[in-house]
């Protein structure tokens, strides 16, 4: 070696077992399932295991054990009992960990260092926050005693699969319901090992169901009459037909959905971090991510400087084999995807924008796209408007703060929004201007439990974390 | 180069240019620090970090109690770290006080170590409180006893107080003094400058001053060579290469002590000024401790054990 080349450094997945089949979670018990499909190592297009299509038979019968461990067990257990169960699988979760970032960047794609620093401790970290809730929810402000739901039907989407577990399963068990989920196709080994980490846990029979398969078992979860609220994370356009189909039944309906973040970089910023900002908040897990910072806006003057910055930059990620500790973006999570992505990226170069990636190998095998900017983005390029949900950041500018704030604005969407400005007055007047649920400031992607999440406009109703996220899995609590 | 085209060494130019510097994110600079400390160098890679790093110690005695006994033999083990393995590179330099140059050079000279550099702490080390005939006075001894490259500490009381120029022209002198006999390293003492802002500015002080070498810290004050610290003064080396195109050295120095913190400075290097700043005549890590573990994780790399310590001088 005559260079600092970094050998590979590959975790170890021998930590996992993984079945040859899986089954439904049914009623504390796994159920045989049928129609299986196959779920796929997105690095590698490796056949990992397969995956059941629960029938509506199947939803039923999840939805009725939902029901009967509701009635039996858990709406009469007292509150500080649940909490022991919470604590009980947060515990388990943190002892599991390794097991479950290896898990969960085989079956997702994403890299060892994410799932293992970021994802996996944010699991843990929000079972045991909302383990604390569970025998204080008459001081969160939803009333002397707030009623739970009963039967939550929560869908998740593939980009965090466990972690999106982990926002709908333990806010719905600390406020006293139960739950049937569905993850997503492409994603359901974790929430299927977190269904051991149930039994293990001795949660009663049928406070957590989990049914796998496509948008089917979503739609059946959806219509079915005796689920009292729905919570889904996904696309806008899903979230719509959900929307639809709920109207008029009573349903309680939370929808976490898509969004353009703009990540708005001012000329008195500090440099370096904001162009680390702008790495993190495109190019954190290839870019899956609703509240991605998918759209730069720069301040005129400082343009060049700064894309030279963040090209020189972006020239240093170590794109490849996601199980490597030094990988920093690993695949794409599946080949519909990557076609989405490819055929946005082609808009965006037809549409005249000048289209930027560094240097890199992509894997012969699997879904791979390499980080990609577009600069001369405008308002009028539908790349500045449409979210790609991939490694590719747009690239705008803007004259003044007020210029700023209308681009940012001008989107259907009003998930996220980033300010990079060294003047604290600037990014208090910014955070006021803005229309986005979460707003950070010289920072971007940080998640907690204690803070609640959620959209504005058509990326979403309702919040996810913190003493508001609580209100949507209680009776009255979602129109807080 | 030329710098005068950015300041013209008045006090006026200089608080401008200084104050045209964006600021750094303390949390973001510490968060991006953090996050390369997680590289996993494993291997190929490890055994060529490790080497990399021997040859960029800067191997120091600086103690009251040093005497021409103990120079002479750190100036032996930094010229043959391992006697039993002439693979072993030499390291980077001798750093020693003014008055135990000679000795170095004497020493090294007898024993094959023309080559190996020597470098003098001066201007009233580690303080810098002393007049200036004084420290051009030590700087002058030094260079007259065979030192190659200086290391001067910077006036902090007058940077804290906002006298830019006083610093500026204090780097000059000594830089003149140096010439080309002896490289510039000009010491910032970042644990008293406290701030990452004031870090990165020193940092251009001294390279528009004229140093070959920003260094972190005398090793006397702690927080010393931190990875935020270090971060932000390979950013300005990386910066000031695209201004005025010259690529200009650092030195961390203090607190550096396993080959875990040294291979996680190269790592730091490598991502931040890039590999070209990967060799001892740009970067250089100032230790005594370090010496013997980065040894000790080399023989566990080749025989695929460890050793007993015995099998490493003590020197």
């Amino acid at each position: 070696m005559s260079t600092f080349d970094y050998a590979p450094a590959p975790e170890s997945r021998a930590v996992v077992s993984i079945d040859p089949a899986y089954g439904l979670f049914i009623n504390g018990k796994f159920v045989p399932g049928k129609n299986h499909f196959p779920a796929i190592n997105p690095a590698t297009g490796e056949k990992l295991s397969k995956i059941s299509q629960a029938s509506t038979t199947d939803v039923n019968k999840a939805v009725a054990a939902a029901r009967g461990a509701y009635q039996k067990t858990w709406s009469k257990m007292p509150p500080a009992e649940r909490a022991k169960y919470l604590y009980r699988i947060a515990r388990i979760l943190q002892e599991r960990a390794r097991e479950f970032a290896v898990l969960e960047t085989l079956d997702n794609g994403k890299p060892i260092r994410e799932s293992r620093d970021v994802d996996i401790p944010l699991v843990a970290a929000h079972f045991f926050y909302h383990a604390g809730w569970a025998d204080k929810l008459q001081y969160a402000g939803f009333g002397e005693k707030p009623k739970a739901h009963g039967v939550v039907g929560a869908i998740i989407p593939w980009n965090f699969p466990l972690l999106m577990l982990a926002w709908k399963v333990a806010p719905a068990l600390a406020t006293g319901n139960t739950v049937v989920l569905k993850p997503a196709e492409t994603t359901s080994l974790t929430a299927l090992l977190f269904a051991q980490v149930c039994q293990q846990a001795e949660l009663p029979a049928g406070v957590v169901n989990i049914v796998t398969g496509d948008g089917k078992v979503g739609a059946a979860l959806v219509n079915h009459p005796d689920v009292d609220k729905i919570a889904f994370t996904g696309s806008t356009d899903v979230g719509k037909i959900i929307a639809r189909s709920v109207a008029h039944s009573g349903k309680s309906v939370t929808l976490e959905l898509g969004g353009k973040g703009a990540n708005i970089v001012f000329e008195d910023a500090a440099i370096d971090e904001a162009v680390e900002g702008i790495v993190n908040g495109i190019f954190f897990n290839q870019g899956h991510v609703c509240c991605a910072g998918s759209r730069l806006l720069v301040q005129e003057g400082i343009h060049d400087e700064f894309l030279e910055k963040l090209k020189r930059r972006m020239s240093q990620i170590r794109l490849g084999d996601p199980m490597d500790k030094n990988t920093d973006i690993g695949a794409i999570n599946s080949s519909d995807q990557l076609a989405k992505i490819k055929a946005l990226t082609a808009v965006g170069t037809s549409e005249g924008g000048d289209v930027w990636s560094p240097d890199c190998v992509l894997p012969t095998k699997g879904f791979w796209f390499p980080p990609t900017i577009f600069t001369g983005v405008t308002q009028a390029h539908r790349i500045a408007r449409e979210e790609i949900f991939g490694p590719v950041l747009s690239v705008l500018t803007f004259r003044t703060p007020q210029e700023a704030m209308e681009k940012a604005n001008n989107t259907p969407f009003g998930l996220s929004a980033g300010i990079w400005s060294e003047k604290g007055s600037r990014v208090l007047w910014a955070s006021k201007h803005l229309q986005a649920g979460v707003i950070w400031a010289n920072t971007f992607n940080k998640f907690d439990p204690t803070s609640p999440f959620g959209g504005y406009k058509e990326s979403g109703w309702g919040r996810e974390g913190g003493r508001h996220g609580l209100g949507a899995y209680l009776k009255g609590g979602d129109h807080e | 180069m030329n710098t005068s085209t950015i300041i013209d060494g008045s006090e006026a130019s200089l608080k401008n240019f200084l104050r045209t510097l964006p600021g750094v994110d303390q949390v973001g600079a510490e968060a991006r620090a953090a996050m390369l400390a997680t590289r996993s160098i494993k291997n190929a890679s490890k055994s060529y970090a490790i080497d990399l790093a021997i040859s960029m110690v800067d191997l120091t005695t600086l103690e009251g109690a040093d005497t021409p006994g103990k120079v002479r033999a750190l100036c032996s083990k930094g010229l043959r770290p391992d006697p039993t393995d002439p693979t072993v590179p030499r390291v980077g330099a001798i750093c020693v006080y003014n008055d135990m140059v000679s000795v170095a050079r004497q020493h090294l000279d007898s024993i094959g170590g023309q080559e190996l550099p020597i470098a003098a702490v001066t201007t009233a080390f580690p303080s810098g409180r002393a007049s200036m005939p004084v420290k051009i006075q030590d700087t002058e001894d030094a260079i007259e006893a065979g030192a190659t490259e200086i290391d001067m500490v910077i006036d902090r009381g007058a940077f804290l107080s906002g006298r830019y120029g006083e610093v500026f022209e204090e780097i000059k002198i000594i830089k003149n003094i140096c010439g080309e006999r002896a490289h510039l390293k000009v010491i910032l003492e970042t644990g008293e400058l406290v701030t990452y802002d004031n870090v990165r500015k020193a940092s251009y002080l001294a390279m528009l001053a004229g140093a070959d070498f920003i260094k972190t810290s005398t090793g006397k004050i702690s927080p010393a060579a931190t990875a935020p610290v270090v971060l932000v003064m390979l950013e300005a080396v990386r910066d000031f290469y695209t201004m005025a195109n010259v690529r200009i050295g650092v030195k961390a120095a203090g607190g550096i002590r396993t080959t875990k913190d040294a291979i996680k400075q190269l790592v730091l290097v490598n991502e931040t000024a890039g590999p070209e700043w990967l060799n001892p005549t740009l970067f250089r890590i100032g230790a005594s401790a370090l010496l013997n573990d980065l040894l000790m994780q080399r023989m566990k790399m080749r025989d695929g054990r460890y050793a007993s310590p015995n099998y490493v001088t003590i020197d």
